[in-house]
This record gives structure tokens, C-alpha cells and sequence, in this order.
């Protein structure tokens, strides 16, 4: 970043400005980090509702007879067992084990799949998914459709005003492919990066701005804010998610990162099976750890993990929690360190800064918050 | 924005006289960019200061920041409010959320100080 290469723009570019957001360079992108303020958007996602953009983030559409195969053979996680209108998350990983990238993988078709993928790293997916689809029909469309994610306790409520889509059927992951939102064409699922209940609802690229504005309009009497990158950051690691390029990439196994979950062996073969057996037989030797810090001082992506004195891994993501209201963070430690309790301390700036391993997530949601299945 | 009976530095630090001492800290549009900070390291009382050094260091949610010192001089107080409630370098940039209280070294420091036009015409190009 900085140099002076055009930066992309999402639909809604001009609504971002318009509602005085601070815009950054983002994956190539022009993004807002943040509207009224990282912590208040935060807490209205927690409490209320939160409205984002993630528009730049990449959709590769695999489909045809060879759709299924292709998708076995490329993520950890189970594709075969979605149904129409269910999605997953599944890392996809090099033959090594090292992780390509994490994505949502939905089934919108009997033969058809939709990819959610990352923005810095679309290109390579795609050229990575085609390489490897020999029966079946790999396109981008990530140009033709925008993404809004609808997050927030107050998210069914909401959206409920504005499609047909039976929102209270949905279970998390679950998706409708085909649907209207403010009368337009969409799909909309269950899905999100914040921790909270919500919708990732995905019109036509020219369709966003209506889309967006009738979701706030609609949202506005309930407390919904437009959020920013800066809070997507923030509600994400409270959670416990990974964010790729920082606490995952080509250089980290699913089973290192606390991803072992979505590694399905029984599955059959897939690429990067080999590698991850011959990793689970040795045993992993780092793992990636929460830990929460005793002072208010931020863990950036590179400090030293110290214990009694000695590095022992390296901080992946640190943050200061605005629902903890203390300092948290992920890093690699070697195994011996990676029980939670284990004290531990962060080198900020030179200084040692006390803190212990946490179990993750940081934060998860009240019970009580989760959306209930209707009739199942 | 930038209150007249006041004193800046390029780096969008704040000085103010009183009765000789000189209170320090950061302007409204550095806490507005900052966004919402989170944590601040400050010196102790009885260390020492020098004009345009840095005396401590300022994280929001995003990003890190340096302080540097307006003038020089010896720390007498430090906000201690500060330690629990950040949050006021936000809320209150020119009052609750001063950082630093100076016995000036050099008095002829605070003519090298930027007046609150010129540091509006600096925020102006920055902006």
C-alpha cells in the first residue's frame, strides 16, 4: 500500500462520503474505516444493528456436473453434505497444508456453488479454483455482485421489513439464493463476520445503493448504524475469527490455527490431506492462542510473545476490546505455551506487557440473542 | 476548533501558559483522526522534557502515535485520569484530556510555537 495505484471503488462510494466516512485503502480498495467512530459502531453491532459494506470482497461462481468434485478436492471442509440453500466455512489449502485462503462456501444450485472469498486474495482464487475445475464452469462475478452484511441483534427484525424471505426459518449458514430485498433481486444469507446474529444480503452490483439505503432507512427507529472496517476488525476478533493475510495464510495449517474443526478427513482425499495427516500424526508444534492483556496497551500484528523472559511466538492480531474493555489478541506460542491460564506477556515497545492465555472466542453471544429455528 | 490563547506544534500537540507553567496536549483534529484512543503512555513526574522529543506514546483502535513535547522542561503533574479513561482525549481535547503539566527550561521555547492561525493553515494542507 501507498503507492500510487488506483484504488477500487464499491457501489456505494458515494454513500460512504455521504455519510462523512473516513475512507482507507483496503486489499486495493477504497473502504471506509469508520463513520461516527470505531467504538460506537462496535457497540451498536453488539447492542442494536450495524450496517457494512463488504462489497470488495471477491464471489467465484463454480458450477456444472464437476462442481462437487472440484469443491471436495479444494477445501478441508465438507462440501457434500449442503443441501440447497446451505453454505459452510472451509479454509482451501496448498498441498503443503498452508492455508490459500478461509471462505464461505455456499450450494445455490443441484450443481452450483457460490464462493465468498477475500478481497486481497480473489485473483489467486480464482486462478487457483479454475486451474483445478476441470469438469466444471468456474466464472467471477464478484463485479456483478455486491455484499452487505446486516449484523446485529436487531438484524431479523430489520431486514424482515424488507423481504419475502422466511427469515425466522433460517439457521445460521442457511441461505436463500434466490430473493428480492427492497425489491430488488438478492441473495441473502445467514451469515457474518461480527459474532452477532445477522444477514450477508448480495444484490446486483447497480442495485447496492437502494438496497443500502432502504436497509438504513428501515434500520434507523431500531439503532442501526453504518460500520466500518475499523469495527469489522474489532467484532471479528472478540469472536474469535481468523482475518487472512494476518493471523492466517500460505505459511499456517487449519490445524495450527484453531481451524481443525473444518478439516474433514473421512471426507476423502483432498489437496493438503497428506500434509495435514502427516502434521496430526507428528503433532503441531505452534498453535494460534487468545490471550488477554493486564494493561490497556495494544499487541500490534509482529510483537514478541514472552515467556519469563524468552520469545516463545508472535502476535497475529491485537486489539483493545470495546465489550471487554481490555486488550486481546491471537498469536502463534510453541504448544507447551498454549493452555489457557499460562502466563504470558507481549513486548510493546520494548516494555514486557503481562497477560495469560484465553480461551476463545472473547466474547460470544447471550443464548438467549440466538435466532431460534421454526419448526425443526 | 483550535482555541487562540493557545500554542501548536506541527506534530498537533497544544501548549497553554499558566501562571508560567505550561500545560500540554493533543489537538482536536489529532484526536479526531487518531479516532477513539484507547491507551497513552505518559512520563512520570520529575523526568524531564525537550522541545519537538517525544515524552510518550498515543494508540486508538487503529493506529500508534508518538507525543512530542512543545517545549522543554520538567514534568510537575501528569492525568492520571487518563490511565482509566483514555476516552477524554477525545471528548475533551483542550480540558479533561490534557496529558502533561511543564516548569518550562527555556522560556524563549514558546515564541518557536505555532499560533492557532498557522496551525490552521497547517491542518488546512494536511486536511
Amino acid at each position: 500500500m501507498g503507492e500510487a495505484t488506483t484504488l477500487r471503488r464499491t457501489p456505494l462510494h458515494a454513500a460512504h462520503l455521504a455519510l462523512g466516512a473516513r475512507m482507507v485503502p483496503f486489499a486495493g480498495w477504497e473502504m471506509p474505516v469508520q463513520y461516527r467512530g470505531i467504538m460506537e459502531e462496535h457497540l451498536a453491532v453488539r447492542s442494536r444493528a450495524g450496517l457494512f459494506d463488504v462489497s470488495h470482497m471477491g464471489e467465484i461462481l463454480v458450477e456444472g456436473p464437476g462442481a462437487l468434485e472440484t469443491l471436495q478436492r479444494l477445501l478441508t471442509n465438507d462440501v457434500g453434505r449442503l443441501r440447497v440453500g446451505q453454505g459452510l466455512y472451509s479454509p482451501m489449502c496448498a498441498p503443503h497444508g498452508g492455508i490459500l485462503d478461509d471462505l464461505t462456501a455456499f450450494r445455490v444450485g443441484e450443481e452450483r456453488y457460490l464462493l465468498v472469498v477475500n478481497a486481497a486474495t480473489t485473483a489467486k482464487d480464482l486462478a487457483w479454483v479454475a486451474d483445478h475445475g476441470d469438469q466444471a464452469v468456474v466464472r467471477d462475478v464478484s463485479s456483478e455482485m455486491a455484499l452487505l452484511a446486516l449484523q446485529g441483534p436487531a438484524a431479523e427484525v430489520i431486514l424482515s421489513q424488507l423481504t419475502p424471505a422466511p427469515l425466522a426459518r433460517l439457521r445460521p449458514f442457511d441461505a436463500v439464493p434466490r430473493t428480492t430485498v427492497a425489491d430488488r433481486p438478492a441473495f441473502l444469507s445467514r451469515t457474518g463476520y461480527t459474532g452477532e446474529d445477522g444477514f450477508e444480503i448480495g444484490p446486483a452490483w447497480e442495485d447496492a445503493p437502494p438496497v443500502w439505503e432502504a436497509l438504513l432507512a428501515a434500520g434507523q427507529p431500531l439503532g442501526l448504524q453504518p460500520a466500518g472496517l475499523g469495527a469489522r476488525d474489532t467484532l471479528r476478533l472478540e469472536a474469535g475469527f481468523m482475518l487472512y493475510g494476518s493471523d492466517i495464510d500460505e505459511t499456517t495449517t487449519p490445524l495450527e490455527a484453531p481451524l481443525g474443526w473444518t478439516v474433514r478427513w473421512e471426507k476423502g482425499d483432498f489437496i493438503g490431506r497428506a500434509a495435514l495427516l502427516a502434521q496430526r500424526e507428528r503433532g503441531v508444534e505452534r498453535r494460534l492462542v487468545g490471550f488477554t492483556l493486564a494493561e490497556r496497551a495494544i499487541a500490534r500484528h509482529g510483537f514478541p510473545i514472552l515467556r519469563d523472559g524468552a520469545t516463545v511466538g508472535r502476535v497475529t492480531s491485537g486489539t483493545f476490546s470495546p465489550t471487554l474493555q481490555r486488550s486481546i489478541g491471537l498469536g502463534y506460542v510453541a504448544v507447551v505455551h498454549a493452555e489457557p491460564g499460562t502466563p504470558l506477556a507481549v513486548e510493546i515497545r520494548g516494555r514486557p506487557v503481562p497477560g495469560e492465555v484465553t480461551r476463545l472466542p472473547f466474547y460470544r453471544r447471550p443464548k438467549a440473542e440466538r435466532p431460534v429455528a421454526a419448526g425443526r | 476548533m483550535f482555541p487562540e490563547d493557545l500554542r501548536y506544534t506541527k506534530e498537533h500537540e497544544w501548549a497553554r501558559r499558566e501562571d508560567g507553567r505550561i500545560r500540554v496536549g493533543i489537538t482536536r483534529f489529532a484526536a479526531d483522526r487518531l479516532s477513539d484512543v484507547v491507551f497513552i503512555e505518559l512520563p512520570r513526574p520529575g523526568s524531564t522534557v525537550t522541545q519537538m522529543q517525544t515524552f510518550g506514546v498515543i494508540e486508538s483502535v487503529k493506529a500508534v502515535s508518538d507525543l512530542y513535547a512543545p517545549v522543554s522542561g520538567t514534568v510537575v503533574e501528569v492525568n492520571t485520569q487518563l490511565a482509566e479513561r483514555p476516552e477524554l482525549v477525545n471528548q475533551d481535547p483542550y480540558g479533561a484530556g490534557w496529558m502533561l503539566l511543564l516548569e518550562p527550561s527555556d522560556p524563549t521555547e514558546w515564541e518557536r510555537l505555532l499560533s492557532a492561525e498557522e496551525y490552521r493553515r497547517l491542518v488546512g494542507e494536511e486536511a
